[in-house]
């Protein structure tokens, strides 16, 4: 062949490859056991009231986050059954089932399912190039995905989200949130990394990642859940503080010795150089540790350390 | 002038204020460019999109209704998308309120509908609408005849008809939005048709000179509520199509009904402390709020009036 034609040929097939799917890479099927040595005391017992510390969120998400009453969950019965959004289901209490979805006469892959404990939330990742639904259409708790390869790297981006939080204290991620994940092997772990982005209450991306280990042996029992009063209120009682009336935001700074301040969050504290200027403490740190000393499993974490 | 000269201005002037901006809204849009699309939602039931309120569309074997009718100039792109869904004679229009993005295709869908007296076209509203319409904008001129006003008007707390193989239930939700708002529910599709008493994408309108109230929204909001019920995980079953905005299910009708309730408490603390609505403003009721549903000192001040209009 004349070498005039090398460049031809190449064009080809690059524009031949480019309009073909792409196959699964890496196969994220199995049983994973989550693993809690990040953030353990958020994800496992729940993180403390008005504790905001590290998060980049703006005035509406403080606001919101101090106007939560906790009793919501047991006055508003719509409340009691709510699960995970499909972001903080990765983060949450997520033993974890990953299986595929393959064209049986293509053999191409269709989609990712997953399957986490709590709740039993389901989320499907579409691997198969749909588009992402039109914004009038509903919205989900799972939200909507769809999946693309980076190298061995999936890359997940999920929109069409119903409102949720962002942590269980209050703070809230909107239903016009778009979270980017990537979901990364290496040997028998599993690490997702996820970029929270939403215009409604972040003033930067939230980042955070979970890991968890393959348990080929692992059972999850079902979920169910129905709704009930627990207690006598007026239909449509919604429970919240006034602002400025909430008496219980400034307890994890004197817990744990922090500045209060510090613990109003904003994208400034995300950073080890805000420790520089953030002041001192209002009260002293606890002469030895009281709260969730160790937390790396639901077995371990508890208020004052046992060991 | 005397005070009852004053007290008749003051009405006229808010009907030609609303009317005058209905018009410049409907002025502000270019409807040869406007894209309808249909959602299929539930059942029977399918949600159409376009410029003005949602419109929905229920179809079956004895024809088709439709709850709301957005434009008049948007009626033949909103004709098109129905005949895709079925040949049969429109039989129904259900108005949830009187503004004119939900009632303005009324006239043209009238002009436009074969006259079949075994198959009319029946026009469903509570019986304020048909009033509201109808009022004259001096009371010393007689309106003009009109064209699509309401031929069947409900002044009881509920109606309810059968059509294409489905109970259809009406419910009346006084001074909410204004105060001939209707709800719609299509029982064996479960598909409820909120009109402007649910609007996901902004703060509720409150039309105070059309009867609205924040006390009635909330009320209206706690009644979908009550009446939608969603499956596993507090999702899916009930579907509900908002006046404006995505389709949506209970779930997003508490995140709502949760807003409004916080706002109102919110303005009720200010009015307790004897703050002024400015104080009030000043104050920001809606800051957790406005990054979501846009800013918030028109429903503050639509609260306040609620919250302090003499009884």
């Amino acid at each position: 062949m004349s070498s005039r034609w090398i460049p031809c040929v190449l064009a080809c097939a690059v524009l031949l490859t480019a309009g073909m799917p792409a196959y699964a890479q890496v196969d994220f099927s199995g049983q994973w056991e989550s693993l809690y040595h990040e953030d353990g005391p958020e994800r496992l017992p729940g993180p403390e009231l008005g504790d905001y510390l590290g998060l980049p969120i703006n005035d509406a998400a403080r606001l919101r986050g101090d106007s939560y009453d906790a009793d919501r969950i047991s006055v508003v019965q719509e409340y009691q059954c709510r699960p995970h959004g499909g972001d903080y289901s990765m983060h949450g209490l997520s033993t974890l089932r990953v299986w595929r979805e393959m064209d049986p006469a293509t053999q191409k892959l269709i989609a990712f399912r997953t399957h986490t404990q709590f709740m039993g939330m389901e989320r499907t990742v579409w691997m198969d190039g749909r588009p992402h639904p039109p914004e009038y259409a509903a919205h989900t708790w799972s939200g909507f995905s769809t999946g693309r390869w980076e190298g061995n790297t999936l890359v997940v981006t999920t929109t069409h989200f119903k409102p949720n939080y962002m942590r269980r204290n209050g703070l809230s991620r909107s239903d016009h949130a778009v979270v980017t994940e990537w979901f990364r092997l290496h040997g028998n772990y599993l690490s997702v990394t996820q970029m929270v982005d939403d215009p409604v209450f972040l003033a930067e991306p939230l980042v955070r990642s979970s890991n968890w280990v393959r348990d080929p042996g692992q059972r999850m029992n079902p979920a169910f859940c129905e709704p009930a009063p627990e207690v006598p209120k007026e239909m449509g009682t919604v429970t919240h503080h006034l602002p400025g009336t909430n008496e219980f935001l400034t307890e994890v700074a004197d817990w744990y010795g922090l500045p209060r301040a510090a613990t109003r969050g904003g994208p400034q504290t995300m950073y080890p150089e805000y420790r520089k200027t953030m002041g001192k403490p209002e009260k002293a740190p606890p002469l030895t540790c009281e709260r969730f000393c160790v937390c790396t499993s639901l077995g371990d974490c508890q208020l004052r350390d046992r060991r | 002038m005397s005070i009852s000269r004053k007290w008749l201005i003051v009405p006229l002037a808010c009907v030609v204020g609303l009317a005058s901006s209905a018009l410049a809204q409907q002025n502000q849009i270019d409807f040869a460019r406007v894209e309808m699309h249909v959602l299929p939602v539930q059942g029977n039931v399918h949600m159409l999109v376009g410029a003005g309120g949602n419109v929905t569309v229920q179809v079956g074997k004895q024809g088709v209704l439709l709850v709301d009718t957005e434009y008049g100039p948007l009626v033949p792109k909103i004709m098109a998308e129905v005949r895709k869904l079925s040949s049969g004679p429109l039989r129904y229009i259900i108005n949830t309120h009187v503004h004119g993005d939900h009632v303005g295709g009324n006239e043209e869908l009238v002009k436009t509908t074969p006259v079949d007296n075994t198959q009319p076209l029946n026009i469903i509203a509570h019986e304020n609408v048909l009033n509201r319409l109808t009022t004259p904008v001096t009371t010393r001129v007689t309106p003009p005849p009109q064209v699509g006003l309401p031929t069947t008007e409900y002044f009881l707390p509920e109606k309810d008809l059968f059509f294409n193989g489905e109970a259809i239930v009406l419910y009346h939700a006084p001074n909410a939005h204004t105060d001939g708002d209707s709800i719609v529910f299509f029982r064996r599709s479960d598909v409820i048709s909120t009109g402007d008493l649910f609007t996901p994408e902004r703060y509720p309108g409150i039309d105070l000179a059309r009867g609205g109230n924040v006390a009635g929204i909330i009320s209206a909001l706690n009644r979908i509520i009550q009446i939608a019920i969603p499956e596993d995980k507090q999702e899916g079953g009930t579907y509900i199509i908002p006046g404006h905005g995505r389709l949506c299910e209970e779930a997003d009708v508490v995140e709502y009904r949760d807003m409004v309730t916080i706002v109102r408490d919110r303005v009720q603390d200010g009015i307790r402390k004897g703050r002024t609505l400015e104080q009030i403003k000043a104050s920001k009721p809606t800051l957790d709020y406005d990054t979501r549903y846009g800013p918030g000192d028109t429903f503050i001040e639509n609260v306040y009036k609620s919250l302090t209009a003499k009884r």
